[in-house]
């Protein structure tokens, strides 16, 4: 067993996890935040992806052991105080999710791609996202979601904070 | 979308989706998410050969790694003589295996299951299953159709005596719809005023690939047995498991949380959930079975596979005068839910918009040792638009006329509606003209063409293809006699239930079973409109069967044109029941009683009540009148009448460069006749989705197997989906028809998209190289097969060229479309 120490959506946690468990699994299982989903065991689908200190990363091919340290933000802690990312809300008015099982990753993936890109066309988003698989929407909507929020999050919009509010008890 | 002022009535207005709130949010219950205390995992080992005799198994390591309770063998757990349920015997003849929950003496597939571990964790159980040793003695694969119903061939199942599970066949002749198809070719092959053409084409093999991983928990703790599964069909699966493993209907509850995606692929019944429910009996514990991608993609269901030799006739002029269809259908080791079916569903759908007046379907389904094939998004009806919309093709061309010209000279005109066709279905209504003038106009057609012509005039390395497919399907299934009339082992009804609460809000109960559609906002809007209250109080259930007990859920497009009709009627007899104890507490006549947007008011007067004001007080029930009970609910059971017919006109520009064969997908532009729209964000939502799964039909995918029957590219590296820098955006846009046959002419478009766009693509591809002598290129249309195809047509060797058995060109960006053979290096 190897000692982790992580903080997951503004809560600390400190867990003995065994070595090879991947960050996946310790969201789901350890921590319960089952809004992350597993969609592949390849690393092709995205579904998985979380915020890895800002940074996405899919998390079944993150161990838990490497979060050690780290700041971990998933979809269960992107809103803040109950005021939607702009992300979130794009998603939801430009009907860029079905089944949603992909959507949190989408998500995920969506809101590190516009800290790099604060305005992306057409194609830097579909470039942007293509690590991200779904199979409900055709991508067209998730597109028209993304530079919507692109939109959203412009100066003079009000943009999210940094640090994320505690969404889950305590350690 | 076509643009329009924002509706007054709910019915036709864009409303964001209600569910959206919990799955961006990650609120979501799909199934592995829940985990009951003391749960126990569940692994399957697995059959790495398709074919082979099992000769020993040793659990004796496994059963004593940590954290094991159990490995189980079919005999072990008592389950061998338990069959796996196939509801559809197509003839009273067919020969139909048992499909077992796990493999006892030979396996028939690789990725079957063989042995059940059973541990406290899901990492122990699958470490403890590479301990279990099974030894095998290779059996030779049947892997090719035509060979499998050889004299002489190996035998899938040799009890069986025959590698075919049975032949359908319609003659419209026979029938008395039409005429003989066989008179029909004799015809044509002594006139010389007549041609005959003859096409063979391949529809390869397809993984529905839903998102979500199947997924399957057993409690059985309590009165009832409660199963949580990735299911579409919760109500189907409770009683297929009563039938399975006989425990009474009663007990068993079957919930379908949130589920994520389906496509067809979740419509079976599994032999892990079977074993759940058999392990959660026999060790009093939750059990959980929850697969991985490579898991799903091995041994899920797989869709379509088919091989079409059509026949087509027609007089010089262009009329066409008959069409043979032949079919080779393979089922793969096993018979699925409705597996032997799915093909014979197309039987209806080959002669299309045409009035073709005699029409010949045969459809042969054989065993081979792949993994099963079952429903897959359109099912049976993309087989057959890709085969009448590449023939038309090909028939114009042999002829030397423009192809949509030549489909508009044997369309049914919109004043010909209801037509009746050559297999006996009637079309209640469509526009072909309208839907195609549409869409000609916004691709700017005769502009394409004349780009096409100058390409080709000036030998452009990138050639130009204009793709057509002016299509239509049969949805809503079903009217539950024409099942009755197919042998099929159900009706096609829906079921309904409104409560309205004390506060005046309303439950509707639906026994549809949504996985991503958008039932409870298209229902939601639905029920507004009907009692007049307002769309967020109107609260959907559905997908328990405690909840909603009566339901047949959520397949063929039927959700809106059954289920949403259902929902109707029971709206309707709440609203009878509301008036007549409105009149009771009005005073007034039942007949002077008017209802509108919610109010129940006397005619001529300003007395009246709101339907929330009659609701409490049929809850308080002090005063209401003594021939009714205090109760506003109602339930309504829907049967349609008919099947409902959407169509549209679907048009793709493709580039293809003729030096590497890479193809790429321009434009597409597609108008649907979807009949009246009640959501037109989420009817959007499903062409896009659809259209995306059809063009990689077309384009980038295909379950490949190798010569021993293994399934080459069983993970989402090679199995390519496309990702978004795959596809483009696509001007989709509706126009409508209503349909006549529902209250709200509405006609269902889930599977629409993935039915027109295959032939557009195809069709679009081929036209592009059609001058350089190409006829032909078996889907999908990668850039090696385009490029051989091109080589072949110039009469040039392509011999030094390894054949491409990956589907290269899609998904993830990683694979250089002029490098094809990259993925295999």
């Amino acid at each position: 067993m190897a000692q982790v120490r992580v903080t997951v959506d503004g809560v600390n946690y400190a867990d003995d996890v065994e070595p090879r468990m991947l960050l996946v699994q310790y969201l789901r299982e350890r921590l319960g935040k089952t809004g992350t989903v597993v969609g592949c065991d390849t690393s092709n689908c995205g579904a998985c992806t979380v915020h890895l200190n800002g940074q996405s990363v899919k998390s079944c091919s993150v161990l838990a052991v490497q979060a050690d340290g780290a700041e971990v933000l998933t979809i269960e802690g992107l809103a803040r105080d109950g005021e939607l990312h702009p992300v979130q809300k794009a998603f939801n008015e430009c009907h860029g999710l079905q089944c949603g099982y992909c959507t949190p990753g989408m998500i995920m993936a969506a809101v590190d791609l516009l800290g790099d890109n604060p305005d992306p066309d057409e194609t830097e988003v579909r470039e942007g996202i293509e690590g991200n698989l779904c199979r409900c929407t055709g991508y067209q909507n998730i597109v028209r979601s993304v530079q919507r929020a692109a939109q959203m999050m412009k100066p003079g919009a009000s943009a999210p904070t940094e640090s994320p509010a505690p969404v889950a008890g305590g350690n | 979308m076509t643009t329009t002022a924002e509706p007054t009535t709910e019915l036709g207005k864009a409303r964001t989706r209600k569910e959206d709130a919990r799955l961006i949010t990650g609120r979501t219950r799909y199934t592995d998410a829940i985990t009951p205390h003391g749960t126990l995992h569940l692994h399957v080992v697995r059959s790495p050969i398709a074919h082979a005799t099992i000769t020993s198994i040793d659990k004796s390591a496994a059963e004593a790694a940590p954290g094991v309770i159990g490995v189980f063998t079919a005999a072990d757990l008592g389950v061998e003589s338990v069959g796996l349920p196939c509801a559809w015997p197509i003839t009273p003849d067919m020969k139909a295996p048992q499909r077992p929950l796990l493999a006892t003496g030979t396996v028939h597939f690789a990725g079957e299951g063989v042995v059940v571990v059973v541990a406290r964790t899901a990492a122990e159980a699958r470490d403890a299953g590479d301990l279990v040793e099974i030894d095998y003695d290779a059996l030779e694969p049947v892997l090719d159709m035509e060979a499998a119903l050889a004299e002489g061939a190996t035998l899938v199942h040799p009890d069986l005596g025959t590698n075919e599970n049975a032949t359908w066949a319609f003659d419209s002749g026979a029938a008395g719809t039409g005429g003989s198809v066989d008179e029909a070719i004799a015809a044509a092959e002594a006139d010389p005023d007549s041609v005959v053409v003859r096409r063979r084409f391949r529809q390869q093999r397809l993984i529905p690939a839903f998102m979500e991983p199947r997924s399957c928990v057993v409690d059985p703790t309590g009165e009832q047995i409660t199963v949580w599964a990735a299911t579409q069909v919760p109500h189907i699966l409770r009683t297929m498991t009563t039938v399975t493993l006989g425990v009474p209907e009663a007990k068993l509850r079957v919930i379908a949380p949130d589920v994520g995606g389906g496509f067809g692929g979740k419509i079976g019944v599994l032999p892990e959930e079977m074993l759940c429910v058999a392990l959660a009996q026999r060790l009093n514990k939750p059990v959980k079975w929850t697969e991985t991608r490579s898991e799903s993609l091995l041994a899920a269901h797989h869709g379509r596979d088919q091989i079409q030799d059509l026949t087509i006739t027609a007089k010089k002029d262009g009329t066409v005068t008959g069409l043979d269809v032949h079919l080779l259908a393979d089922m793969g080791a096993y018979l699925g839910l409705v597996g032997p079916g799915v093909p014979i569903l197309g039987a209806f759908m080959f002669n299309a918009i045409y009035k073709i007046p005699a029409l010949k379907f045969t459809c042969t389904n054989v065993f081979t040792t792949k993994t099963l094939t079952d429903a897959y998004r359109g099912a049976g009806r993309p087989e057959a638009t890709f085969g009448i919309e590449r023939i038309m093709d090909e028939l114009a061309v042999e002829l030397g006329r423009d192809p949509m010209d030549l489909r508009k000279q044997n369309w049914i005109t919109h004043e010909e509606f209801p037509f009746t066709t050559v297999v006996g279905l009637t079309y209640d209504s469509g526009n072909y003209e309208q839907a195609t003038e549409q869409a000609m106009a916004t691709f700017d057609y005769a502009g394409l063409r004349r780009e096409q012509e100058e390409r080709r005039a000036r030998g452009d390395k990138v050639q130009l293809g204009i793709g057509i497919s002016t299509f239509t399907e049969m949805c809503g299934l079903a009217p539950s006699r024409v099942l009755g009339s197919l042998a099929y082992g159900a009706g096609g009804w829906e079921a309904a239930s409104i409560r309205m609460l004390a506060t005046g809000k309303v439950e509707v109960v639906t026994g549809a079973s949504a996985h991503g559609q958008g039932h409870e906002t298209a229902f939601s809007q639905i029920v507004a409109d009907q009692l007049g209250v307002p769309f967020e109080d109107v609260e959907i259930l559905h997908g328990d069967t405690q909840i909603s007990p009566k339901g047949l859920d959520t397949y063929g497009s039927r959700s809106l044109v059954v289920g949403g009709i259902a929902v109707v009627k029971a709206a309707e007899k709440v609203i009878a029941k509301a008036k007549k104890l409105a009149a009771h507490l009005l005073e007034a006549s039942e007949d002077d009683i008017e209802f509108n947007a919610g109010q129940f008011t006397v005619r001529g007067t300003d007395k009246g009540k709101a339907i929330q004001e009659l609701a409490f007080a049929a809850f308080m029930a002090h005063d209401y009148p003594e021939d009714m009970e205090p109760s506003l609910d109602s339930d309504a059971v829907y049967d349609p009448e008919n099947f409902s017919f959407p169509h549209g006109t679907h048009l793709a520009a493709m580039e293809v460069d003729t030096e590497t064969g890479r193809v790429t997908l321009r434009r597409y532009v597609c108008v649907d006749d979807i009949g009246n729209v009640v959501n037109p964000l989420i009817a959007e939502g499903q062409v896009h989705g659809g259209l995306a799964q059809g063009i990689a039909q077309a384009l980038f995918e295909e379950a490949n197997y190798d010569d021993q029957g293994t399934l080459v590219n069983g993970t989402f590296v090679d199995y390519t989906l496309p990702s978004a820098a795959d596809l483009p955006s696509f001007e989709s846009s509706t126009v409508s028809t209503p349909a006549t046959s529902n209250p709200l002419g509405v006609k269902g478009v889930g599977e629409a998209g993935t039915i027109a766009s295959t032939p557009a693509i195809v069709n679009g591809v081929i036209d592009a190289l059609r001058h350089l002598g190409v006829t032909n290129v078996e889907m999908p249309t990668t850039s090696q097969r385009v490029w051989r195809a091109i080589q072949e047509a110039q009469g040039r060797s392509t011999q030094e060229t390894p054949v491409d058995t990956h589907s290269p060109g899609a998904g993830l960006g990683s694979i250089d479309p002029n490098n094809p053979q990259g993925e295999v290096q």
